[in-house]
Formats: structure tokens, sequence, C-alpha cells
């Protein structure tokens, strides 16, 4: 526990040296883009003592606490060896060595197979894609190989040791490729499970959740948190059970669902809601969108009788949707209203338009105002 | 420049058979450093860090015809005759004979299926014929316990290996005794206790796998490499790239082979690739390479053999490639003289077949005659025939074992669907083929 304080320490003093050089350029989850306010969580005490982590030292904490438990894990990706061009494997390649935290050519098909083939043989491969918006070249491996191996082969083999994570969601100015949330396309997969964290405190427990889980997981970390989210993160090891939804914010009015960053856009949303509306929501985490919690999403909107889901990805065909249809199913006699989506629009990622395409706090704001007057 | 290259081609062929009794460091260091080249900063030497030469002041393109293809190395004629003593394996009576009547047994499998495929009986099959050297040459060259990565057309390396016929079977009837429990297209087999990787429909995807399982296999320093069998046609593919790069930049213990056999469906090698084939390719990634008559099942040997030292001793990726002929169609759904001539497949049927070739060998060891050709025939086809009527008269999995392993446990909501199913399928039971398979609890 001691060396990884040292560790975090040292990826703390590192960053303060590095942080103007060109390494960090063009990677800058600055809080002058975000269009939300990050309120800190607090872990529950049994968790043991803390340490005060943003999202990309959290999740290189919970890949370090992976590497010491489990001798046959190994991390490897493009740019992974110096650090990451996300800061999130600093140190570890030194401390764990060159066999186990290594460069890969740069192809992420290649990645993901070869984290496939390591997982075959009962070993823990923790890949990673440079941006999610790459990871639709390793879309086959993923979608053909990854998800269906357990399926195919009758359980004779499973690929369950393989974790792939991958930096996703808007950071500003990241366009086209630098922005995108890809968790639909997953979830129509069966096989996968995806998750999502909303700041470092739930990226170390989901994410060494997933490294230990034994189905190939898809751990989707929102860039803009990268360094805007900070913490205080329990040092040792804990897990956040996968597939269970948190609710963060109590109300009786209706009920609000996103994961990552629109997290905090919604807990703003409840608060201009309560201040200017006296409305009370419930704020729900999803945390993992496949197998999702449909158990807490229908309880809440039994309670509220209204709902609104949220994501920063195209409507159509968002995961939205799936929730909207599964709470039109199930809560039939209890919705006082139709169930609201506030997402991307059906566009591509604009550059300049950013502002203007996020769901941010006034179209969810607004959002729930359709909701209560309907 | 042009006999530089071609002297380079032939000596990374030929250096392979070398490595076979040279012992070298387990972790012996093959890294291209750029500091030999900033030595040489004095001398004009290029110091860019993406190659290691020499200037020259003239302009060459370098082209494929400059040098002649790749040779095919051979350790047996047409005729069964060892062709350089040097060259025998040496293999004993027993190894020998268990490779022809592998082989054998194969084609005999081969054709009672495919014949049921016609009658409607199994959906679907792919038959080996003319490589069956292929697998049984290369099988008999590894260790039981290096991983297997197949694409389709392998099924001699499980044979070799001791697959049941009863196995075979019971996977391509989908029956209640088939270990992947129904749930692949036939031909799609797989065995953990033969480290032998389920195979799935999708081409190449194993390729880069297989370097995965390679470097995991480095790292755990089990003394195993890995195998990779693929055809020609996939060999296009972007996974086989990533595959040979990831494996050579990696240095994963694992051999790549390649059964070229001229067609994948009905696109001629013409079509695929203008490069010399894909032994060529090899070099371009760092690879040693080699190319074989992969109708002759000694050559396959000596290659597979050297390739898994060169593996093992050096930790680093072989390619293999293996010249065939797909004589047989496609599949059960191709009919292949719609884009060849039957004189093209006669000619690799009767005059360069590796059954016939090995034949002919072992009848001039004296180990094999007429009358023995005659009997284990016979017994064979019994034996096909028999394992076959047993996987027919079997059932088929429980309908609720579709959801089964989608993860390692079932999670609710797909509990929920089998339970929406079962009600549906109780409600509706006439419309659906419930006498064939094992019965459903609480039906």
């Amino acid at each position: 526990m001691t060396s990884r304080m040292l560790l975090h320490k040292c990826v703390r003093t590192l960053l303060k040296a590095k942080s103007q050089s060109k390494l960090m350029k063009g990677y800058l989850p600055i809080s002058k883009y975000a269009t939300f306010t990050y309120v800190p969580d607090t872990a529950p005490r049994e968790y043991g003592e803390t340490m005060k982590m943003n999202l990309f030292q959290s999740v290189t904490n919970a890949m370090e606490i992976a590497l010491e438990s489990d001798p046959t894990a190994v991390i490897f990706g493009e740019d992974v060896a110096f650090g990451g061009v996300f800061r999130c494997t600093v140190g570890l390649k030194d401390k764990f060595g060159k066999d186990r935290v290594f460069n890969t050519p740069l192809s992420e098909q290649g990645i993901v197979a070869f984290g496939i083939g390591i997982a075959t043989t009962g070993a823990t491969a923790i890949a990673e894609i440079q941006f999610a918006d790459y990871i639709f070249p390793a879309f086959d491996q993923i979608v053909n190989e990854a998800a269906k191996f357990r399926y195919r082969t009758g359980n004779l083999f499973n690929i369950g040791g393989l974790t792939i994570r991958t930096p996703s969601g808007a950071v500003g100015h990241g366009a086209l490729y630098h922005s995108q949330s890809p968790e639909a396309l997953f979830a129509h997969v069966p096989g996968l499970k995806v998750v999502i964290p909303r700041g470092p405190i739930q990226a170390k427990g989901l994410l060494l959740s997933c490294i230990k889980d034994r189905n190939p997981c898809i751990f989707f970390e929102p860039k803009i948190l990268y360094r805007s989210s900070v913490e205080e993160v329990p040092v040792g090891s804990f897990e956040i059970p996968l597939s269970k939804a948190e609710v963060i914010v109590e109300g009786s009015d209706v009920t609000l669902i996103g994961w990552g960053t629109q997290v905090h856009v919604l807990r703003e949303v409840a608060t201009m809601a309560e201040d200017r509306l006296n409305v009370g929501c419930d704020v729900i985490d999803l945390r993992t969108i496949l197998p999702w919690d449909t158990e807490t999403v229908i309880n809440s909107v039994r309670k509220t009788g209204r709902a609104l889901v949220a994501h920063e990805a195209p409507i159509t065909g968002g995961f939205g949707a799936e929730i909207a249809s599964t709470i039109q199913s199930e809560c039939f006699l209890h919705l006082e209203a139709p169930v609201k989506r506030v997402c991307g629009y059906d566009t591509p990622f604009s550059h300049t338009h950013e502002p203007f395409y996020l769901p941010d706090k006034w179209r969810c704001f607004e959002g729930v105002k359709q909701l209560i007057n309907f | 420049m042009t006999s530089y290259f071609g002297r380079k081609c032939l000596q990374n062929c030929f250096r392979l058979l070398k490595y076979q009794n040279v012992k070298v460091p387990l972790q012996s260091s093959r890294h291209i450093s750029v500091s030999p080249a900033l030595n040489h900063f004095e001398e004009d030497r290029p110091v860019f860090p993406g190659s290691r030469s020499t200037y020259t002041p003239a302009l060459e393109f370098l082209r494929s015809d400059m040098y002649d293809g790749i040779p095919v190395y051979r350790v047996m004629n047409k005729k069964g005759e060892v062709i350089q003593k040097d060259q025998d394996p040496q293999l004993d009576d027993d190894t020998v004979l268990k490779m022809y009547h592998d082989m054998t047994l194969l084609n005999t499998m081969d054709r009672v299926l495919y014949d049921s495929q016609r009658q409607g009986r199994i959906s679907f099959y792919m038959t080996n014929y003319g490589e069956e050297g292929t697998h049984i040459g290369s099988a008999a060259a590894l260790d039981p316990g290096d991983l297997v990565f197949a694409q389709y057309r392998e099924a001699g390396v499980l044979l070799w290996r001791g697959f049941q016929l009863d196995e075979f079977m019971n996977q391509c009837y989908g029956n209640n005794e088939d270990v992947g429990r129904g749930r692949q297209m036939p031909v799609h087999y797989g065995s953990k206790n033969l480290n032998f990787v389920t195979i799935s429909s999708t081409l190449a995807t194993q390729m880069p796998q297989a370097s995965g399982a390679a470097y995991a296999y480095k790292r755990a320093q089990n003394g195993k490499c890995v195998i990779c069998y693929f055809g020609e046609g996939a060999a296009s593919e972007g996974d086989a790239h990533a595959a040979f790069n990831f494996a050579s930049t990696l240095d994963c213990p694992v051999i790549f082979f390649c059964r070229n056999n001229g067609y994948a469906i009905s696109t001629p090698t013409r079509d695929q690739y203008r490069g010399d084939g894909i032994a060529s390719r090899g070099p371009g990634y760092g690879m040693a390479t080699v190319r074989v008559d992969g109708n002759d099942v000694f050559a396959v040997y000596n290659a597979t053999k050297a390739a898994r030292n060169v593996c093992l001793n050096e930790m680093r990726p072989v390619l293999i490639e293996a010249m065939t002929y797909r004589i047989g169609h496609h599949s059960t759904s191709d009919d292949s003289s719609a884009y060849r001539s039957v004189d093209e497949v006669n000619y690799w049927d009767k005059e360069d077949h590796p059954i016939a070739r090995l034949r002919a060998h072992i009848v001039s060891r004296g180990l094999w005659n007429d009358d023995k050709e005659k009997s284990w025939k016979r017994i064979t086809r019994k034996r096909v025939l028999e394992a076959f009527s047993k996987a027919e008269a079997r059932k088929k999995c429980n309908p609720e074992s579709m959801f089964d392993d989608v993860y390692d446990v079932v999670p609710d909501h797909i509990q929920k669907q089998r339970m929406e199913m079962k009600m549906h399928v109780n409600q509706y039971k006439e419309h659906y083929p419930l006498k064939l398979f094992d019965k459903m609890s609480g039906l």
C-alpha cells in the first residue's frame, strides 16, 4: 500500500512537471470546456484509507493493483509503455517490467485479438484502445469473437480475462473522432459487458470488477473527467458490482437516468429543478450499460411516474431507446408522461458546434419542465 | 541489387533447416537497435530510425519480378522416393503407418459425411481432399501440448491428436453429445483436452489471437508453442497483417501455417495477390519463412519440426507456406466445376496426391500392400458408418441450453427470456420439433 501511495506521489510530481509539455497538448480535458460541474463522491468508510486522485490516477491505481495481485496480467496498446497519451499507465512499465506493460503496433483489430489470444490461455489481458472512436477496426474481433467465445465453444474455452479500456465521450474540442460514445453499438451484442464510470472512485472499483469478471468487458472512460474530476479514492483494493445502477440523488417527482459525464449534468439539473420548479428528482447513474440494472430504474419510475434519459450519443438507436422502451413496458400504468430522451443529435460530432450538440443542463432542464407540464 | 535480394530470399528459406540443430539462448536478443547506425554516422550512412540500410546514388525500384519465387522444399518425389538422404526424417514404421492411417481415415470420413450432406442428413460439410498431408505432417511434428488455432480445413490435426470419430460426428449432427452443444455449424470442431481452439467461421480472426496466446505461453515459460492454420485467401484479411506484425514485434513463439491450395472458394490466387504467394510476405515482417510441398508429408513434417525449434529456441514467429491443391469443392454449398476444369482437378487427384505419395513410400518400405489397403478401407468405412449412425440417432441438446454460456452465469434478463421461450413453446408445442430434442424441464 505504501508503494502504491509512493507511485502516486511520483505520478503527481511528474504531472506537474509535464503539464506544460508537448505530450499533453491536444488531450486537454480543461475545465473551460466542461459543460458540467464536478461534485466529488465520498467513498464508504469501510473501503479504508484514501488519497486524492483524479480519474486517470485512479485508473492507474486499479491497474497497478491488478498487476500486483495477478502475475499473469498484462497491459498493452498504442503508447502505453511510456505512460499513455492520457497518463493512465504512468510508472507501470518501470514497476512491473516491459513484458507486462508494452506497446503494440498501431492496429486496433490486432490489439483486441491479441488480448483475446492471451485470455484464451487463462491469463488476464488489459487492452487499451487509444480513443473509443478508433475501436471500430476491432468491431469484428469484439462482436464475432470476444462476445461469442464462451458460447460457441460450449464453454470449452472462454476469454473472461479480457478487459478493453478506452477513453470516450465529449472533451470540448474533440470533433468527429475524439468525442464519440459508442456504447449503444456494443449494447446490442450478447456476451459483452459494457461499463462506464462517472468519477475516480467509481472508475477504480468498476475497473477492478471488470478485470476480475469472467466475461469480456469494455470499459469506457469519460476522457473529460481524466483530470477535471478529483476526489478521495480508497488506496486499497475494492470492487463495485457490475450490472448495478446507483441512485445518487433522491426525489419523488421525476427519474433522471444517465451515465459517465452526463450524470454530473443530471445532478445539476436536479438542483435546478428543485430550486426553480420545486420538483424533486431521482438521479440514477446506470454505470453498467450491458447487462443493465432494469430493477433500479423500474422501481424509481414506478415511484416518480416520469422519466428522462440523457446521453451524449446520437438519439436514434442510442441506449436511451432501450431504457425508454423497457420503462414503457414495465411501468405503463405508473407513467404520467411519455418517457423523454435528451441526447446528442443524429449528426456526426462537430468541432465548433459542440456547445449546441450536447444534451447540456439547459436541454435537460427543459426536458424536465416538459415532463412536469405534460 | 537483384542478385542480393534473390540470395537473401533463398537464405531465409534454408536457414530454417539449419536452426534445427542450433541451440540458442531462450531470450536471445535480435532487436535492431539504432545505436550501430549512429556509430556509422561519420561514414555517411543513413541514421533514420525507421530502417537500417545504406545510401545509393541509383534510382532503382525493387520489383517482384527481379528474383525467382521462393523455392518449394521437398523431401519425397511423386513416387514416394526420398530425394536427398539427409533430409529423410527417419520416422519409425509405426509413425509412418499412423500418418497413412490417419490420412486415409480422414478421407473416408470426408466421403461419408459429404454424401450424408448431399442426402440432407447433415446441413453442411467441408472436405479435406488433397490437403491431408499438410494436416498430418504438421500435427506429427508438434508437441500434443502445443495450442492449435485452425481455420476449418484442418480436421486431420484433430484426428492425429486423438479426436474420436464419434466426436467429429456429434459436432456435425449438433447432438446432445457435442461438446459445442450444437451451437455452431458442422466442421466447427474444438477440443480443450487436445489443445485445439474451437473453430469459428470468421476468416483470419484466429491469427492475431494465436499471436496473443503465444505471447502468454512465452511469459508462462511452459515450453510450448502455438500453431495457426489459415488459407491463402484468409491471408488477405487485415487480421493476417496484424497477426504477422504483432507476432514479430512482440517476439511470439507462433508458427503461421498457410495452406495455399490455389483457391478461395472460386477466387484463384491470381485474383488474391500479385506477389510471390504468402511466403514472400514473411521476410517483410521480419519472420523466418519457408515454403514446402504440401503434398509431401515428410517435407511438411520437417519444416514444422524446424519451425517449432525456431519458435522455442529463439522466441520468434515462423511462417510456413504449404503449396497444395484443393481437390474437393470449397464446401457442400459450392460446385467448383463452375470455375475450374475437371482436367485440372484430375491432375492433382491422380498425379500428385499426398495419400498416393505416402502410399508409394510405405509400399517401397515393405509396410503396405494391396491386401492391407483393401482391408484397411473396409475397416475404416465400417468404423465411420458406425459412428455416423450413432450420432444420427441421438437427440439434440435441451432447447433451454440455448441460453447458457452467453456469460459465465445466466444474467437476469436472459433467464427471463428463457422462461418466456419455455412458456411459449409449452403453449404452441405442436409447432416445434420437440421430439428431436432433449426434454425441457417442467414441460
